[in-house]
């Protein structure tokens, strides 16, 4: 539940996805789910001329699977407030498993 | 069992990637990658978020012959990292 949240404060930030086959996404994040599946809006695809077939497309949805990385706008993120958000995360889980 | 402080106590293997939140980590992933950075969060699926990243990937050539290997180094200052990638995390000294 930490990223699906981490996540839902970046919407409406622009971020980079690349995909698990090298393709490379920059857009606006419009939404996040559970599985990390993530709807971006006015879409480009950086290296165009390598991957030429999405350069109508506007948005899109990603299926959260063939997610390698996203580059994140480090302004948007408190590095402080997540370390915390993964302790109480990492305590939450050890205590279900007991 | 005795009952530990589990605040600072090692019981799991992901308690020594908690003690390495905002220090120094060496993360190796599939598809011949690396990473070096320093890690700000984490979870049970080992889904990761890194600061001031270096990425460097291996490309051995596909020649029986030439067994070179060509490196690609590539920074980022803040990067989520899918769990389904990782194969391991290790605490750094950083470079």
């Amino acid at each position: 539940m930490l990223f699906f949240s981490f996540f839902k404060t970046l919407v409406d930030h622009e971020v980079t996805i690349e995909l698990k086959n090298d393709l490379k996404i920059t857009g606006i994040l419009k939404s996040v789910d559970q599985f990390l599946n993530i709807k971006l809006d006015e879409i480009r695809v950086v290296e165009e001329g390598k991957y030429p077939h999405l350069s109508a497309v506007k948005n899109v949805f990603i299926r959260g699977s063939v997610v390698r990385y996203v580059h994140l706008p480090a302004n948007a993120v408190d590095t402080a407030l997540l370390e915390d958000a993964t302790r109480r995360e990492a305590a939450n889980v050890a205590g279900k498993a007991r | 069992m005795v009952e530990t402080d589990s605040a600072s106590a090692i019981s799991e293997p992901l308690d020594l990637v908690r003690l390495s939140l905002d220090e120094h980590v060496f993360v190796k992933l599939r598809g011949d990658r690396e990473l070096r950075g320093r890690l700000h969060a984490y979870d049970s699926h080992c889904n990761l978020v890194l600061g001031d990243v270096e990425e460097t990937i291996y490309i051995v050539s596909e020649d029986e012959d030439d067994d070179s290997v060509q490196t690609i180094k590539k920074n980022s200052e803040m990067l989520f990292v899918r769990g389904d990638s990782v194969v391991l995390i290790s605490p750094t000294a950083e470079s």
